[in-house]
């Protein structure tokens, strides 16, 4: 017979509704129904959560610590993209 | 003092005490490290509700306090079902009897959260939220056990079977139950056993177990004092610290 | 074996100390040099069994707890335990190893966890004394791995420190009602602490002069403190509370130096601290037992719960 612990699965919390759901950590579990309540049982024992997101580790898909540079980088220099590159007239306010 | 009301407020409340008092001895012995946090997690919302109906139960005494009657009591002043003392056998027996007590607490909270007494109803409609909970996993894994290997399914089924002779105490129309009905405090047992067959008859169809007969075997039941042989020994190490130090507080 | 230091890819090396350096979290994808990866794996798998079998003293005392509150406590202080444990060993699975793994080191005694768990509690009073010493000491340790360099490991221990502040709080509560209480109590509590006193600085290790991987652990951050740094602060912290409470720390050369706000102590007994570790201590087998024997009996139910979602899997895709 087979035997092991089950697959993992992450956890994603909401800590309050219309905020950002955040990685919490994993678990194991044999099937959705069961990770879904052991993210409870476990994440949720001091009322940290509103709301939880699971999903098999292996079905996310993560980027590459190697493609960081090419990934990440060329976004450095577009400082055009940020409201404080602008400069306003004096007295200007609420644009 | 309603001694009608009194002895009603004990048997939920005992029977909630002597549960979760099972469900810490399980603690570092569940089948896998997740399962073992989430039994815990019931046995504290059941030792929660036994707190909570403990304190009203002295209220109503007026000489005692909770923690005099959870552990400085004798064994035949305890009034929780026979179910509840059945030992923590293996995960099988664990979650039958989970099982069949969630179901029971389930049905019985929704018809209490409309008792007369306030406070009954109160407890109720807050334990019910636990308890909807609960069922939901007991349900699960009476499903995943019945319905998963061979070897599971016979475990499971020879836990219902041997666990079923406890079933009828829960159902038991006794006269502290009639008169209580008559108040509107107490929930029609009737209504509850109705409900109960038919979440359990469910579950099991889809869990491929089978009901087993229901014949009476009890002579005395817990909610009246009487108890198995197990309540001894659980007692004893219960009220270890109460009889050794019955002076000393904590 | 794990590849030597040697042999790694010297610039890859260089890149990967000069993050550490930097103070920049390595992450599970990150390039590592395989000793790192070990070593992680031996200290994250070790602090997780802790926990675990951590469990088992403070179990062997929740049926017989003496009041609802101090069972409702005690109850929710193991499940936390768990729960640590559970984080650790998830950290732990990121580095490449799985649970059944880590599962089968411990059972084969390869994986070791802390020896404190292997001394006895026969009393009531050993529930203060773990919770305000053995948890005392771990925290002290667990502050300061909150900023140890391996990103998961660092937010573990975050989430654990955040938890386990009350469990030292309980233990010390309960060790200070039994020191005023009756003289029985009072004597209970005492024996507790001069049970556990030893063995919780034996917590922190060897000395740093001893410690095998304190040097290279200190250069990649794993750990962020020595050895004997760390069991100092316990014990600069640890005396004053038992005074407060009328016990008396069993080492009679505890005295406070005025000059660097340092206790000086009796050194360890190391005879014994190599003994328990090497399997000789009160409850090793009894600890380790427990453990192999829960797992057996669980295995119909993991397996059912295998058998059953497969059969939910195959459902799905001809429905």
């Amino acid at each position: 017979m087979e035997d092991n612990q089950g697959i993992l699965w992450e956890v994603f919390l909401q800590p309050k509704a219309g905020r950002p759901f955040k990685h919490v950590g994993s678990l194991h579990a044999y099937d959705k129904t069961m990770a879904m309540e052991s993210a409870r049982d476990l994440y949720t024992r001091r009322g940290e959560g509103n709301g939880i997101w699971i999903v098999k580790a292996e079905d996310i898909v993560a980027s590459q610590p190697e493609d960081e540079a090419s990934f990440f980088e060329p976004a450095n220099d577009k400082v055009y993209r940020h409201p404080t590159f602008y400069t306003m007239p004096e007295g200007a306010k609420n644009i | 003092m309603n001694t009608d009301l009194y002895k009603y407020t004990l048997r939920l409340a005992d029977t909630a005490l002597i549960l979760s008092h099972r469900l810490c001895e399980y603690t570092s012995k569940g089948p896998f490290l997740e399962e073992d946090l989430a039994s815990m997690n019931t046995g504290l919302d059941y030792i929660g509700q036994a707190e909570a109906l403990l304190k009203y139960a002295a209220k109503q005494n007026g000489t005692v306090d909770a923690d005099q009657l959870a552990f400085a009591r004798e064994e035949d002043e305890y009034a929780n079902f026979h179910l509840v003392e059945f030992p923590n056998q293996d995960f099988g027996y664990l979650i039958t009897r989970q099982f069949f007590m969630d179901v029971f607490s389930f049905y019985n909270f929704q018809l209490l959260k409309e008792s007369k007494d306030e406070t009954l109803a109160a407890l109720a409609a807050k334990s019910l939220k636990e308890v909807t909970y609960h069922l939901k996993r007991s349900s699960e894994w009476m499903i995943r056990l019945g319905d998963g290997t061979a070897e599971s399914h016979d475990r499971i089924q020879g836990c219902v079977n041997h666990l079923w002779m406890y079933v009828d105490e829960m159902f038991d129309e006794d006269e502290v139950n009639t008169n209580l009905l008559k108040e509107n405090i107490a929930t029609d047992l009737s209504e509850v056993k109705k409900k109960w067959m038919k979440k359990v008859s469910e579950v099991f169809e889809i869990a491929t177990l089978t009901k087993p007969e229901q014949p009476k075997y009890s002579l005395v039941y817990g909610k009246d004092g009487g108890h198995t042989e197990y309540m001894g020994f659980l007692l004893t190490e219960m009220q270890f610290l109460k009889n050794r130090f019955p002076q000393d507080t904590w | 074996m794990a590849k030597e230091l040697e042999e790694e890819d010297p610039i890859k090396l260089a890149a990967f100390q000069a993050k550490i350096d930097a103070e920049i979290k390595i992450e599970p994808k990150d390039w590592m040099p395989e000793k790192y990866r070990i070593g992680l794996i031996r200290q994250m798998s070790q602090h997780a069994h802790s926990e675990v079998i951590g469990m088992q003293p403070e179990g062997n005392w929740v049926s017989r707890a003496p009041s609802l509150r101090a069972k409702k406590i005690l109850m929710a202080k193991i499940q936390d335990e768990g729960g640590h444990g559970l984080y650790l060993y998830c950290a732990t699975e990121t580095l490449g190893t799985s649970r059944d793994e880590i599962l089968e080191n411990l059972h084969a005694g390869k994986a070791k966890y802390a020896s404190v768990f292997n001394y006895p509690a026969p009393t009531w009073a050993d529930m203060g004394a773990i919770g305000w010493l053995v948890d005392g000491a771990a925290i002290v340790n667990q502050v300061s791995l909150q900023k140890t360099s391996y990103g998961p490991y660092s937010r573990a221990m975050v989430r654990i420190c955040k938890e386990e502040s009350f469990h030292q709080r309980q233990g010390y509560e309960i060790m200070a009602n039994m020191a005023k209480g009756s003289a029985a109590q009072h004597k209970m509590a005492q024996d507790a602490l001069d049970r556990w006193w030893w063995p919780s600085l034996m917590m922190f290790g060897p000395h740093d002069s001893e410690s095998a991987h304190t040097s290279q652990s200190m250069k990649w951050k794993i750990k962020r403190e020595t050895n004997d740094s760390l069991r100092q602060q316990f014990i600069d912290k640890t005396v004053p509370q038992a005074e407060l409470i009328g016990l008396k720390i069993p080492d009679d050369n505890l005295k406070l130096d005025s000059e660097t706000g340092h206790y000086s102590h009796t050194d360890i007994d190391w005879d014994e601290f190599w003994n328990v570790i090497k399997g000789y201590g009160p409850c090793n087998k009894k600890r380790l037992d427990h453990h192999k024997k829960a797992h057996a009996e669980g295995q119909w139910v993991r397996e059912a719960a295998i058998a059953y979602a497969k059969k939910q899997e195959l459902k799905l895709k001809t429905a």
